[in-house]
């Protein structure tokens, strides 16, 4: 009855995917060398009633393990349960090789509200054996961080994101991203019956909502520098268009509906421009649209298909694949336009690049005689490290913290989100129950 | 009569080939008058098969299979975009009939297989849909009757993993707009 009003699209604001989406699997297929033990003691409840259903050690857990820095000592091993300082003995964790140990417990407080307290410790060797005496232990237990923190229930699954940013910033001394969220694009059915969406989730996949859902192809999800907009394109209307759309509300703009294609879409570092890819002058073309006023300058003019643009991030120059040499290839050019220089030397066909967090390094699809892998290439040495091992891997996205990155892959019937560590040596696979995922977009940090 | 009519395509399509300027351009391939269907939908009672401009009465030719015409999807090679020879006198006869019924629009909607980053796809796809829709120009369609879309890799009509699957995507269809 709808249909004729809404013409195959519906936007949910808010809206919580149906039970058959909300479960991601998360399996760990690779394991890591070289890590730092930890231990996460299960959080004790104090209180009446029910305990929170959500176990804040296994997610802190999962998180950590994901970033591959860190391997667990398995729960079965330990040889006591603290949940404050006060009850550790640290021999017990020196003795399975443990140097960081987290220990805590949920507090009830008011209806619905709860205090989370938790500690980190770490276990380290004294140094220089004159400075012991007789009787003094050869290892010290130190407290790195303790936290009290109120939350609510229905929030806990957050406040365990919190816990490991900042257990993880204290053993790395790098900003954790476990807060961040991640959109990506689904598709279910077949042919003329097939369902898009656009989903928001948390970064390691739970808590999806529907941003968009249509009849018709939705690509390339953006954020926004702040993370609080989505650009993407849909064919809504029977060809490709480009939104911006807002989370918050859920208020969304047509911003460029040019003829032909529409596609690409990039947020400058300041929020303030979107690269695009048009073909409005007849062959597709790189352009940058100055958001205020909708004006459009172009930035590339040959021949070739010019498409996916990136910006570098201190917004000086953007790379973007051109096919002018022949394949696709990776392609520098300074924002005011002018000479474009060829990035990609290797490989049949390197497509879809994105920039790491420090401007260091692309991620890219890099395809050769065994199909398409995510590689990372180092700007300054121009050395590439391959970062996956399937044959189908696209669409890379760094984490904002620049540790791990997100793909979409296959696992042989239908599209998979996985993250890999940045050094490629942790590999994660979340996987949606139904249906095909593809298109990942790591946000950056909320502002 | 229809069928007189109709041959004139191929065999015009075969002075083309030879590089040979035809003497007079096709204005009615189907001997169907033009018309707008969409119009008498109502009025005839008929369902929405057949083309605009169709005349209801006789044979359509786009749905004969031994037309032409009938054949509404163009295939391509592997990362191309040049019509195959195989498909070049399908695509002329849409063009003649696009020529012989000024007010009828095809949407010629570009595809590619699923290889490959998905933007790339959509210039790609589009660049196929640009060839098919050069030869309907060159064969008197007017600009106003062809609409481009490209959908890239987005809308495969075969769901496999193999070159079978992927043959199959790679193609422009021709939907005609009533």
């Amino acid at each position: 009855m709808f249909g004729n009003l809404f013409r195959g699209l519906l936007i949910c604001i808010g809206c919580y995917a149906a039970n058959a989406w909300a479960i991601l699997d998360i399996e760990i297929t690779e394991g890591v060398e070289g890590a730092q033990p930890v231990a996460i003691v299960p959080f004790d409840w104090v209180g009446t009633g029910a305990a929170p259903q959500v176990d804040i050690s296994a997610i802190v857990t999962a998180d950590l393990r994901r970033t591959g820095k860190f391997r667990f000592i398995p729960e079965k091993d330990f040889l006591e349960r603290p949940h404050h300082g006060g009850e550790v003995n640290f021999e017990n964790w020196r003795a399975l090789g443990v140097e960081s140990l987290v220990v805590g417990r949920i507090r009830a407080a008011s209806p619905g509200n709860v205090i989370v307290q938790f500690q980190l410790f770490d276990i380290y060797k004294r140094s220089g054996a004159a400075q012991t005496g007789p009787g003094e232990p050869e290892y010290k237990i130190k407290q790195l961080a303790g936290y009290n923190l109120p939350a609510q229930v229905k929030d806990l699954r957050r406040t365990a994101h919190y816990i490991s940013d900042i257990v993880y910033e204290a053993l790395t001394g790098e900003r954790g991203a476990f807060t961040t969220r991640i959109a990506y694009v689904t598709a279910t059915g077949e042919g003329k019956k097939t369902e898009y969406t656009l989903q928001v989730a948390d970064m390691d996949g739970y808590n999806p909502y529907t941003v968009l859902r249509s009849s018709q192809p939705i690509m390339s999800p953006a954020w926004s520098p702040d993370a609080r907009q989505l650009a993407y394109v849909s064919f809504e209307n029977k060809k490709s268009q480009i939104y911006i759309q807002e989370l918050s509300t859920g208020k969304r703009n047509l911003v460029s509906s040019q003829k032909g294609i529409n596609g690409a879409p990039a947020w400058s570092p300041d929020g303030n421009k979107l690269a695009m890819a048009l073909s409005r002058d007849g062959n597709v073309e790189i352009y940058i649209m100055e958001l205020a006023g909708r004006r459009l300058r172009r930035l590339t003019n040959n021949t070739a298909i010019d498409t996916e643009p990136s910006w570098a991030p201190d917004g000086k120059s953007l790379v973007f694949v051109s096919d002018r040499s022949g394949k696709p290839q990776v392609y520098r050019i300074p924002v005011e336009g002018g000479r474009a220089t060829r990035v990609t030397f290797q490989g049949i066909y390197n497509a879809r690049p994105s920039f790491s967090p420090d401007g260091k390094s692309l991620v890219m699809m890099y395809g050769d005689d065994d199909g398409f892998h995510i590689a990372r290439q180092d700007l300054d040495t121009g050395v590439i490290h391959m970062l996956s091992k399937g044959s189908e891997d696209e669409s890379p996205s760094f984490a904002p913290n620049g540790s791990m990155v997100l793909y979409a892959a296959s696992d042989g019937t239908r599209g998979i989100l996985s993250a890999v560590s940045v050094d490629g040596k942790a590999q994660q696979r979340l996987k949606l129950q139904q249906g095909d995922v593809r298109e990942p977009a790591w946000a950056p940090y909320f502002k | 009569m229809v069928s007189k009519s109709l041959w004139i395509i191929p065999v015009l399509s075969v002075f083309l080939a030879l590089g040979c300027t035809p003497a007079a351009k096709v204005k009615d391939t189907g001997g169907a008058s033009v018309e707008d269907r969409s119009g008498q939908a109502g009025a005839d009672g008929a369902s929405a098969t057949g083309l605009p401009g169709s005349d209801g009465m006789q044979a359509n030719p786009m749905d004969d299979p031994a037309n032409p015409l009938s054949k509404r999807i163009i295939y391509f090679d592997y990362d191309r975009s040049e019509i195959r020879p195989e498909f070049q006198e399908i695509i002329l006869a849409h063009g003649a009939y696009l020529a012989g019924h000024p007010d009828t629009v095809v949407v010629l909607e570009g595809n590619t297989d699923e290889r490959g980053s998905r933007e790339y796809n959509i210039a790609l796809g589009d660049r196929r849909a640009q060839s098919v829709r050069r030869l309907l120009l060159f064969q008197g369609a007017a600009d106003k009757q062809i609409e481009v879309v490209s959908y890239g890799e987005e809308k495969p009509v075969a769901e496999g993993h193999d070159e079978a699957a992927w043959a199959q995507n790679r193609r422009v269809e021709l939907v005609y707009k009533r």
